[in-house]
């Protein structure tokens, strides 16, 4: 009794074994739906491969150093377009976060073209800076930027007003009340902002390649897709998934790392 | 008892003016209706004085000490600190508020030094200054705790600190108990007596609670609401702060009730 009502109760601590075992779990019934899909006939082989036909795929890529190729390629060109969308986009964020004037300057502007969809945009790119490297990392850095802005000035707006006042009361200027207050307090969100943003710019990163690319993994799985190799586009797909989930679990330990003095501590 | 053994100015010694307010209005406009928060409000505060302004909630307390503060400008009337006009927040009047505003990315000897740290006083300085803060508040064991692992009183006594560290002229205080349990309330309304002896301090306090202003201050202006104004000052006599049954003393208690009837079915 006193078990199930803990884990119905809102926000209840739960143990670690139901925990893992809630993770392990759905993991086990996808994995179960996918075996009798594809081995009990339901969805014919060219479309849907056996998770074994994609683990044995993805040992040959593994071993393969053109599957590594693709993997770096790809990875330097999201880091690259992300590390230049927060580069510009930060400081714009925070300056429109701080001040109303850069407010009126940024925000209407990225709301609207926020709206309009960056893949769209892809075609146009390709026409402005061709099919060479720039033209994926401009779609990276376009599709992320006006993102982060917003997201930015929000998360520096949502600083307590309170705590600013307080810095006023104990003799800050309006300088150190910026360096010691506000970008003190808005550096857990912003971790947070970039954690999200770049899952986006990996997005961005595969739509860039399928249209124009020659290498990464947006074209690996393009290639595998003309010759009905579906095992290697899922070994594509899966490896995007798992690059995924590493930097997220990156950027998860380093904000835990960086940020002990967080409430709550999640 | 901490009540019997209060410092009052002497005689002898006239008084000095530290805060004054002549005809102090503030009015507060929005789109299409607008609403006099402070009306006229004049009052007086003297060196090492501990004054408190108590009246029913919205009667313009929290807008009167932000003025003080110098977050809020008064719209009409003189406030003068120690002569001069106020220009803007400043370290020379700290401020200490009803909600939790520790810096959370800061320890608590972080939070104590950062009035010192923004003006560059060298670290020895600033170690000896905390450490006595610390001391004073009773929380030299939490020197490195960060704010989440504080509990509200703790967290309202290194706000306190915070604001005496960066060597204020006036202490403004606005409900800073408001959030405390009765006991903690309590334990740190003799804490800040005992503070205000020592530190020779000049302290502006704001609550609702009554009794909590009778205890504490030397006088307290009574406000009423819609508009703000004040209704009455009262000096505690001094029969009632030595008196040996604090606040069970039969005086203390009249003057309570006395306070109460004056603000009425507002009080809450
Ligand atoms: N920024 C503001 N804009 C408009 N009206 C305001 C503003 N701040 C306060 N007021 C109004 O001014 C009046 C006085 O507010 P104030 O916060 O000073 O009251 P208070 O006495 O501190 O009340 P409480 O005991 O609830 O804290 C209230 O009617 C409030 O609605
Ligand atoms: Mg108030």
């Amino acid at each position: 009794m006193k078990k199930r009502s803990s884990i119905l109760q809102i926000r209840g601590e739960i143990g670690r074994g139901w925990y893992l075992g809630g993770v392990a779990g759905t993991f086990v019934i996808v994995l179960a739906l996918w075996s009798a899909a594809s081995w009990g006939g339901w969805v014919e082989r060219t479309f849907l491969p056996t998770p074994l036909q994609v683990l044995e795929q993805f040992g040959n890529q593994i071993v393969s150093p053109e599957f590594w190729n693709h993997v770096g390629i790809s990875i330097s060109r999201v880091s690259i377009g992300f590390l230049l969308a927060c580069l510009v986009g930060i400081p714009i964020g925070i300056f429109a976060g701080t001040f109303r004037f850069a407010e009126a300057v940024v925000l209407p502007q990225s709301e609207f073209i926020r709206y309009m969809p960056a893949t769209a945009f892809v075609p146009l790119i390709m026409v402005w800076a061709g099919i060479g490297e720039m033209a994926k990392i401009w779609v990276i850095f376009l599709g992320c930027i006006f993102q982060i802005i917003l997201m930015v000035a929000d998360n520096v707006r949502s600083v307590s007003g309170e705590l600013l006042q307080v810095s006023y009361t104990l003799g800050a200027t309006r300088r150190q009340a910026i360096q010691q207050v506000l970008l003190r307090a808005v550096m857990p969100d912003l971790m947070n902002t970039m954690r999200m943003m770049i899952g986006w710019a990996w997005t961005y990163l595969v739509v860039a390649e399928l249209v124009a690319a020659s290498s990464g993994l947006g074209f690996s799985i393009l290639k595998a897709q003309r010759f009905l190799n579906t095992d290697v586009i899922f070994v594509g797909i899966i490896t995007i998934g798992l690059l995924g989930l590493l930097t997220d679990r990156a950027f998860a330990i380093c904000h835990k790392r960086f940020f002990p003095w967080l409430e709550g501590g999640r | 008892m901490l009540s019997a053994a209060r410092i009052t100015l002497t005689d002898a010694e006239p008084a000095k003016l530290k805060i004054s307010g002549e005809s102090v209005s503030k009015m507060y406009r929005s789109k299409n209706k607008q609403l006099l928060a402070l009306d006229r409000v004049s009052f007086q505060v003297f060196e090492n004085d501990f004054v408190s302004f108590v009246g029913p909630s919205g009667c313009g307390k929290s807008t009167l000490l932000r003025i003080l503060a110098g977050l809020e400008e008064a719209s009409d009337g003189t406030v003068l600190v120690s002569g001069r006009t106020i220009e803007g927040p400043g370290a020379d009047r700290g401020m200490v508020f009803q909600s939790y505003t520790l810096f959370p990315w800061l320890t608590v000897r972080e939070n104590i030094e950062f009035g010192m740290t923004l003006k560059n006083v060298p670290l020895f300085e600033k170690r000896a200054v905390s450490d006595r803060f610390m001391e004073l508040v009773g929380l030299t064991k939490f020197a490195k705790s960060f704010p989440k692992e504080l509990s509200g009183g703790m967290k309202q006594r290194v706000a306190i600190a915070r604001a005496l560290a960066a060597n204020p002229e006036v202490l403004l205080m606005d409900e800073p108990f408001g959030a405390l349990d009765p006991q903690t309330k309590e334990a740190m309304q003799t804490m800040l007596v005992d503070i205000w002896q020592k530190e020779k301090t000049t302290i502006v306090f704001i609550t609702h609670d009554i009794e909590e202003a009778v205890f504490l201050s030397e006088r307290v202006y009574v406000m009423d609401p819609n508009p703000g104004r004040i209704r009455a000052e009262i000096a505690i006599p001094e029969d009632i702060k030595r008196h040996p049954d604090g606040r069970d003393a039969e005086p203390f208690l009249k003057l309570k009730k006395q306070i109460v009837s004056m603000i009425g079915h507002h009080h809450d």
